[in-house]
């Protein structure tokens, strides 16, 4: 078995609070990415996955503390902070954000901000550079004598592919992708996630995709992780993750999510995500689940293995707690 | 398998309580808690404005001689019995200074009233109207912002008369714009959020739409523009007087000033007959400024700028409670 | 045309050949040098009819004109043509006098609940509003007693927990919930929702969509805007697709979402990601993205990027019409279903 790409361990961010205290963001995050694949981080908002991201590309503000292993390649890239992590930003894991497609400099074309990572990583300079920015953007799905239009020249699905094209300018091992589609329409979103596979197929690049949206991880990733209140609750193979959730709240979510020809009844989940700045006890979903029982208010569950490569952290999975209750 | 179907939860009341239970109500004043307003520079401002005002208030209580009678030598140094000197007419500065605070600050915040009261309206009504009315206004306001200060008052002050009303009445009509500018971005802004179209929908009329929802997002910002006119219109005061367009009557700090001026302190070396009334306008200004602006920050956070620094996180090192097992 | 009157009583809602247009200002410029005016045609054409106690779901893509089409029934934005009949009366080009007593009788509901409350006003303020605009409930206890029962039946119970509570207080769903309650206090009869959930958590949506379910079995009618599919073919008794301003399709949500005739429903249903990892749908993916509502193409404004577009195709405007072998009341807009 061939070392993963990258790996995370045990990863924490803090961020300080006005007029004192912490916010617990990301609680010990772990999971890793072979070369070539696709893993979804699901969760709803202020779960932290976002966060999470933002830690491994090392982006978080002077209020956050970070702590825990980022493996890229085998290299601690988090070991002494900025100066381990900036060699390897865009260079090895690049990022598209949330609302990429509206973060262009407005006044600067779409192939100047394509060539402007190269230039600065020094990948590529000058003419070499423009004519590599041309074929990023034959490679997302633009023709590349767009490359002289202005960003508010392209539509909302093409400003996306630029994006994409923007974050793959010095051709990076791993590719975070943060909420890509949201607000796009179907047909383009079907568009972009199809692109984001054949990138992913085509070149290596492994990819891990953010959102909200479980049947677009469904459809795109092979394996996913669930968050909740800033920990990882259950990871596996998206198969497994509908057919076999091993965590309440990953069933709940799907539960929750409508299908198009699904007739079973849409659930929502009553109450709303613990507070993240105090200490919690006992599991942190308990409060909303519907099958706690005795060890759920006390004792925090741990990722226990449930199956290959299926973790999941609830105490209904542990047969030595069920038999006690 | 498929996902199991559930019962659609119904909304509970324990969830309810669960959801508010962390968040504190802070109530329509929450803005008077910013930290912004806690800042050195508005405790300052704050502190010097009532300190002046109180000085106003009980002037004729403070002052240890009459200011208009002769009650030493002319141009007589600061002693014991003078803390500030004489002035050209044998009067005692101090009480010159203490009695001459009335004027400036009545004149200050009277004329910023005229100019919060005519810059609002119009703000108001063009921001929210739009159309021709706000065409028509926006070039009057042009109009009167292009209008050289000085050589306007001058002409009024020469047509009107030099009495405290028209001193305010001038100051008000001139420095005006500003505010309706700036009251009328905000209401344009206001006007497009949802609550107000949501307002409109529902069937309610202008009045109530003006009066309910918009003014009272726009007052503070209102509010706080004119705590910073205040301290134009003092300034304007001093230098209409200092011109010799004031009330002759009146006692003021811009008469102290053209009065020691006119009575070639100066080559008299007498100081202390232009040096306090000048430090008294000054900080005055300064106080009302910086108010204003700590005002400002506290409504509209996005003034505050950015981090334009590398962005440092920090790291921490796991401590033992926090490592997996 | 789907079917208008039941029991000899009119339709709650009734729109035909409605036609909403924005000139494009054409500038100085432009004037001067006499270029033709352009107008986006937001709305071109729509018909169809909703009755009480039913939920009809306006579906498309952005630039289909969904939302224009509700902003033009509730003459938020001004209508060019067309007829739009609530309730049996014309209220297309009434004043604005009459237009406010048909507001209280129809309500909109905003898409982000966070912009929708007035930050200054209690939840109490807000749901009282619509009361205090129309005159209604006579004095301050009753129409307290009005808030709270609106309140209650917009699932906020108990309604004394969140009455003084201001909307930086309350979660997502629960402002919604309480937007819900100000349209609810009027006892409107019909509910235009524009895009109701998409802002909010998936845990916290099927509460949502579930309380407007249970206000339409009460006997409202609702007008659902949306662009996600899952959530019409879920909730809503009827669909109509929406591209470039016209309907392209309707008919019962089951039809529509299982047995599609026109070529871009079948499209949009082929993309539409399915929770179950397992399902396989051949995704068909169509070119580029829905042209600009300046320039709509001429003959059936679908045909350059249909599938099975013909030549003949690009010199005819379809009609709606019911294909051979659709159930009644489903109807397509294309000469080759």
């Amino acid at each position: 078995m061939t070392a993963p790409l990258l790996q995370v361990e045990n990863l924490h961010v803090w961020f300080d609070l006005e007029g004192g205290g912490e916010l617990h963001a990301v609680q010990g995050v772990s999971f890793d990415l072979a070369e070539g694949e696709r893993v979804g981080l699901v969760g709803e908002s202020g779960c932290g996955k976002t966060t999470a991201i933002l830690a491994v590309m090392g982006l978080l503000p002077p209020s956050a503390s970070i702590a825990g292993k980022v493996f890229l390649d085998g290299e601690d890239i988090l070991a002494q902070g900025e100066e381990t992590m900036s060699p390897h930003r865009w260079v090895d894991v690049a990022m598209v954000f949330q609302g990429a497609m509206n973060a262009f400099n407005p006044v600067k074309t779409v192939g100047e901000q394509i060539v402007e990572p190269m230039e600065l990583h020094g990948t590529a300079s000058g003419k070499q550079a423009r004519q590599q920015a041309g074929e990023l953007l034959e490679r997302v799905g633009i023709p590349a004598a767009r490359a002289s239009s202005y960003p508010h020249q392209f539509s909302g699905g093409m400003r996306q592919r630029a994006a994409i094209a923007m974050a793959l300018a010095c051709t990076p091992k791993v590719l975070l992708a943060d909420e890509p589609t949201t607000a796009l329409d179907v047909m383009v979103q079907a568009q972009i996630l199809q692109l984001l596979v054949g990138l992913a197929a085509d070149f290596g690049l492994a990819l891990i995709l953010v959102t909200h949206d479980l049947p677009i991880v469904a459809q795109v990733c092979e394996r996913a992780a669930v968050m909740y209140a800033g920990e990882i609750v259950e990871l596996g193979p998206t198969d497994a993750l509908y057919h076999d959730p091993r965590h309440p709240y990953t069933r709940l979510l799907f539960a929750a999510t409508p299908d198009l020809y699904g007739e079973d009844a849409v659930v929502s989940i009553p109450g709303t995500p613990p507070r993240l700045d105090r200490e919690l006890t006992g599991c942190p979903f308990a409060p909303r689940c519907d099958s706690s029982f005795a060890p759920c208010a006390t004792v925090k569950p741990k990722l226990i293995s449930t199956a290959a490569d299926h973790t999941a952290a609830c105490h209904l999975n542990d047969p030595a707690l069920k038999a006690a209750s | 398998m498929s996902v199991p179907s559930l019962p659609p939860t119904a909304f509970d009341e324990q969830a309810a309580v669960a959801d508010i239970a962390g968040i504190e109500p802070r109530g329509r004043m929450a803005f008077l808690r910013a930290p912004a307003l806690r800042r050195p520079s508005m405790l300052f401002g704050l502190g010097v404005v009532v300190f002046f005002v109180l000085v106003a208030i009980f002037a004729p209580l403070l002052e240890p001689y009459d200011p208009r009678a002769k009650t030493g030598a002319v141009y007589e140094a600061p002693s014991s019995a003078h803390w500030l000197g004489t002035d050209d007419g044998g009067a005692d500065m101090l009480s010159l200074v203490i009695a001459g605070s009335r004027v400036s600050l009545i004149v200050g915040f009277a004329a910023a009233l005229v100019a919060m009261l005519i810059g609002g309206t119009i703000g108001l009504w063009s921001g929210f109207y739009g159309g021709k009315s706000d065409t028509i206004l926006m070039r009057i306001t042009d109009y009167v912002l292009v209008i050289p200060d000085i050589p306007l008052m001058i002409i009024i002050a020469a047509l009107f008369g030099r009495s405290l009303t028209n001193i305010i009445l001038i100051i008000g009509i001139i420095y005006w714009t500003s505010t309706a500018r700036l009251i009328r971005a905000q209401t344009k802004s206001v006007r497009e959020r949802a609550y107000v179209t949501r307002a409109r929908a529902l069937g309610a009329r202008n009045q109530r739409l003006i009066g309910k929802h918009v003014l009272p997002q726009v007052m503070p910002l209102l509010i706080a523009n004119t705590v910073l006119t205040v301290a134009i219109a003092i300034f304007a005061e001093t230098y209409i007087t200092f011109l010799g367009l004031g009330d002759p009557s009146l006692i003021s700090w811009g008469r102290l000033i053209e009065n020691a001026f006119t009575g070639d302190a100066v080559l008299n070396d007498a100081w202390w007959a232009i040096v306090p009334p000048g430090v008294c306008v000054t900080l005055v200004i300064l106080a009302c400024t910086m108010i204003g602006m700590a005002m400002e920050d506290a409504l509209n956070p996005r003034l505050r700028v950015g981090h334009l620094s590398v962005r440092r996180f920090r790291l921490r090192p796991l401590k033992g409670a926090l490592e997996t097992e | 045309m789907s079917t208008g009157a039941e029991n000899g009583k009119p339709p709650l809602l009734e729109v035909e050949d409605l036609v909403t247009r924005f000139p494009v200002p054409r500038g100085f410029v432009g004037a001067a040098s006499r270029r033709p005016k352009l107008a986006v045609r937001a709305v071109d054409g729509v018909s169809f009819s909703l009755r009480k106690g039913e939920m009809l779901a306006l579906v498309g893509e952005s630039g289909s004109g969904k939302t224009t089409t509700a902003q033009s029934i509730l003459r938020l934005v001004e209508p060019e043509s067309g007829t739009i009949r609530f309730l049996g009366e014309d209220i297309t080009k009434v004043g604005s006098g009459r237009m406010r007593s048909v507001r209280r009788h129809a309500q909109l509901i905003f898409q982000d609940p966070y912009e929708s409350l007035d930050p200054r006003f209690r939840v109490r303020d807000t749901v009282e509003e619509p009361l205090i605009v129309h005159g209604e409930g006579g004095g301050h206890s009753e129409r307290e007693e009005r808030v709270r029962d609106a309140l209650t039946r917009a699932g906020m119970t108990p309604p004394e927990l969140f009455l003084d509570r201001f909307p930086h207080e309350l979660s997502g769903g629960q402002r919604q919930r309480t937007a819900i309650a100000a349209s609810l206090v009027l006892d409107p009869q019909l509910l235009v929702a524009d895009e109701p959930v998409s802002m909010l958590d998936v845990s916290v949506r099927a509460g949502i969509l579930s309380l407007l379910d249970e206000l339409r079995r009460t006997g409202l009618g609702i007008l659902m805007i949306t662009h996600d599919l899952s959530t019409a073919a879920h909730f809503a008794d009827r669909i109509a697709v929406m591209y470039l301003g016209r309907i392209v399709e309707e008919g019962s949500a089951r039809d529509v979402v299982r047995d599609p005739k026109h070529p871009y429903t079948k499209a949009l249903l082929s993309v539409v990601p399915q929770r179950d990892p397992r399902a396989t749908t051949t995704p068909q993916i169509l070119k580029g993205e829905t042209p600009n509502p300046i320039a709509i193409p001429p003959g059936c404004r679908f045909n350059p990027r249909c599938p099975i577009a013909i030549p003949e195709c690009r010199a005819t405007d379809p009609e709606l019409r019911s294909p051979a072998g659709a159930r009644a009341g489903h109807e397509a807009a294309c000469i080759r279903a």
